[in-house]
């Protein structure tokens, strides 16, 4: 009862509300067919945001997850103070949004920053800039913090993975003469697949709904430069009171999500899900 | 990445219940009938929710019901935000409080054209008549009077009078090309002309609205809106004027990023004397000394200069303040609380206590604050007036304009733009 009443009722009313023009008070009267979705296509602003949230997504795969992996590893060594150094990894992912983003805008300050101060104290002032006002650097500061807040958390995940690897099998192919890179390539790296194909699911859906630390940070600027689809949607919804358009974005995210997700788990995570693959490996897990 | 708490599902079921909910919610408020033995109780709906003006207010109250013993008045005060959509929905519903606050402007419009606003004209004009021209302005629909105003300001310069002398710029511009040469000079002199919160886009609002009031004229920003065309060739000018500006890069570094209340914002940019001048509301004073360490007898005031050759005049001011309205049908002693309300005495009280500026000028006399009064002194010689964007325009066509105007200091939209997509938003609001 209380998931019909409190998550799929509203969500069939945006559903719904997404075919009207709506300002948000009193019953959608005023029909605009597809209107809200066609304009939604059409608006430089949405197109960018969908543009944003790819290149966020493939950032994140290729630079974020690779980067967790390499340190997971690396902590999962014999190395004195190892736990420390995993509490401080993992620390920022503790903070909420919104206070991450509060202090990433001062550490990025212009000039009185920490980031600006501290490059020029080794001499590299000319890289000091305006990391959140240029349109142009604006996304990869903000995907720096990201990276920064959440590396922490996915590399929680490969340590974990990384422990159910059992010992035996890399002392084996040590004993067979693979060097650490084909024991790391041909025993670890299959052995964590499972966690990995998680780990990546979690970060692609993180990507598509962004916004705490967007809406902090940046509101979306320097002139839409990283306005992501939520920032959007809220500026619309909440700031316009043209909630019908907001629920045609809102639809379209959830769209996004839903294809990713189906998709996701028809062609990716099945074999996971499947039992036989897994006791197959029941051995290594 | 992404905050799995913020799902889309979560957004959603409290975006919609919010909805619902404020359906549900209007169904109550507004309804006060006469108590028992003739006492007649009053609604007051106000925002003061902050201290001294939360007591102050309150003390008021309390003093009319003593001198009027049959009269009962019972404050209702919501935050700013939550009381916008508590009216939104009230509107909806029909129902008004007795008395209730107002912005003016296009909501008080909607409201009065829906029939749920009391015509003060008549019954307020014998003690109306002495208010503060301009002040009353927000409340004027169709030259009847719907609210009566205790608050008012208005946006301009405020200037760093060291860094101007600094510079060698020895009086404050009232020209357009007086300004842009007074930019130049302090630029010359390594001084940064203007701090500007580019992050929160309406403080840039406010250069286009008050140069398209100097180049079209305040008449044509209200033709605009009724006639949902904001491509006259004024328009345009004035956002080639704003690109001239621009083009001299006179902003702080980072300025696209900077928040305006923010230790690193706007207002401290000023404050900290980095920056030389802010086009700021009359309580921009008090947010540069909470944010920086503030200007004290450095800080000067002037107003807007004039574009040569525009519709507009240097003395016309873009501003707003605070009133009361009253439902339809609102009993007498709903008029006779505006009245008491609207006194010399309470306005020296409230000038006195809570730091507005008076709307009734023989009040005139309480303002202590030099830059308050310098602002003053501007209102009161305002011969035209018009009431902030936002709420004298539909929500929407107010945010396309902080937005487009955002866009052009960005560089990425051409003054013809800016128009254009203003009145394409105008056009899809009915």
């Amino acid at each position: 009862m209380l998931f019909i009443g409190l998550v799929l009722l509203p969500m069939l009313f945006a559903l719904y509300a997404a075919f009207f023009r709506w300002g948000g008070f009193g019953m959608p009267s005023d029909y605009a067919g597809a209107d809200n979705f066609t304009r939604l296509f059409q608006d430089p602003v949405f197109l960018g945001d969908l543009w944003r949230c790819l290149l966020l997504v493939v950032l994140s795969l290729l630079i974020q997850l690779p980067f967790a992996l390499a340190m997971a590893v690396l902590l999962n060594q014999r190395l004195r103070g190892r736990a420390v150094y995993r509490m401080l990894f993992f620390a920022p992912y503790v903070l909420s949004e919104a206070i991450t983003g509060v202090l990433f805008s001062m550490v990025f300050a212009p000039d009185d920053g920490l980031a600006d101060h501290v490059l020029g104290a080794v001499g590299l002032d000319g890289l000091g800039g305006e990391w959140f006002a240029d349109p142009s650097w604006v996304l990869a500061t903000l995907f720096l913090v990201m990276t920064w807040k959440y590396f922490g958390f996915h590399m929680m995940l490969y340590l974990a993975g990384l422990q159910a690897v059992p010992a035996e099998l890399t002392e084996a192919a040590l004993i067979d003469g693979a060097g650490p890179w084909q024991r790391f390539r041909n025993v670890t790296l299959p052995l964590l697949a499972p966690t990995l194909r998680i780990s990546v699911f979690l970060s692609v859906i993180g990507a598509i709904q962004l916004f705490d630390l967007v809406w902090v940070v940046t509101q979306g600027g320097p002139d839409h430069h990283s306005e992501t689809m939520a920032v959007t949607m809220f500026q619309y919804g909440f700031k316009r009171y043209q909630v019908g358009y907001a629920s045609a974005i809102s639809v379209v995210m959830f769209g996004i999500c839903l294809v990713f997700a189906l998709a996701y788990q028809r062609f990716v995570l099945r074999r996971d899900l499947e039992g036989a693959t897994t006791t197959m490996r029941g051995n290594g897990k | 990445m992404g905050d799995p708490a913020l799902s889309r599902r979560g957004f959603l079921a409290v975006s919609a219940a919010a909805g619902l909910g404020m359906t549900a919610l209007s169904g109550c408020g507004g309804d006060s009938d006469g108590g028992s033995s003739g006492t007649t109780t009053i609604e007051w709906w106000n925002i003061s929710t902050t201290q001294p003006t939360k007591d102050v207010w309150a003390g008021l109250a309390k003093k009319f019901e003593a001198q009027n013993p049959k009269v009962k008045i019972k404050i209702v005060q919501l935050e700013n935000d939550a009381y916008k959509s508590k009216m939104t929905a009230l509107t909806a519903s029909g129902k008004l409080p007795d008395i209730f606050h107002t912005w003016g402007g296009g909501v008080l419009k909607q409201q009065v054209d829906a029939g749920l606003v009391e015509d003060l004209t008549d019954s307020t004009k014998a003690w109306a008549d002495g208010l503060l021209p301009v002040a009353k302005q927000p409340y004027l629909i169709d030259d009847k009077t719907y609210g009566i105003p205790f608050d008012i300001g208005m946006i301009g310069f405020w200037y760093n009078k060291a860094l101007f002398k600094q510079a060698g710029v020895s009086a404050p511009p009232t020209t357009w090309s007086g300004f842009l040469d007074a930019v130049r000079r302090l630029k010359s002199a390594g001084v940064t002309p203007l701090a500007l919160a580019g992050k929160e886009k309406w403080p840039g609002m406010y250069y286009w609205a008050y140069l398209a009031m100097r180049t079209a004229g305040v008449d044509a920003l209200r033709k605009a809106a009724d006639d949902k065309d904001f491509t006259g060739a004024g328009f345009v000018q004035a956002g080639g004027h704003l690109k001239e500006l621009v083009d001299l890069q006179p902003f702080q570094k980072g300025f696209l990023g900077a928040a305006y209340s923010t230790p690193t914002g706007q207002a401290a940019t000023v404050g900290n004397g980095k920056a030389a001048m802010e086009l700021m509301g009359q309580w921009a004073p008090v947010v540069e000394a909470d944010a920086g360490k503030g200007l004290g007898a450095d800080l000067g005031f002037f107003p807007f200069p004039a574009v040569e050759g525009g519709q507009g005049s240097i003395t016309e001011v873009f501003g707003g303040g605070g009133g009361h309205a009253l439902r339809k049908g609102a009993p007498q002693a709903a008029v006779d609380f505006l009245k008491f309300f609207a006194s010399q005495a309470t306005d020296q009280e409230l000038v006195k206590k809570t730091g507005v500026l008076p709307v009734v000028p023989a009040a005139e006399s309480s303002l202590t604050d030099p830059n308050l009064t310098a602002v003053q002194a501007q209102l009161k010689a305002a011969t035209g007036f018009q009431l902030y964007l936002d709420q004298a325009y539909a929500p929407a066509v107010g945010q396309e304009i902080n937005d487009s105007v955002a866009a052009l200091i960005a560089g990425s939209k051409s003054p013809e733009q800016v128009t254009q997509s203003v009145t394409k938003t105008a056009k899809e609001e009915q």
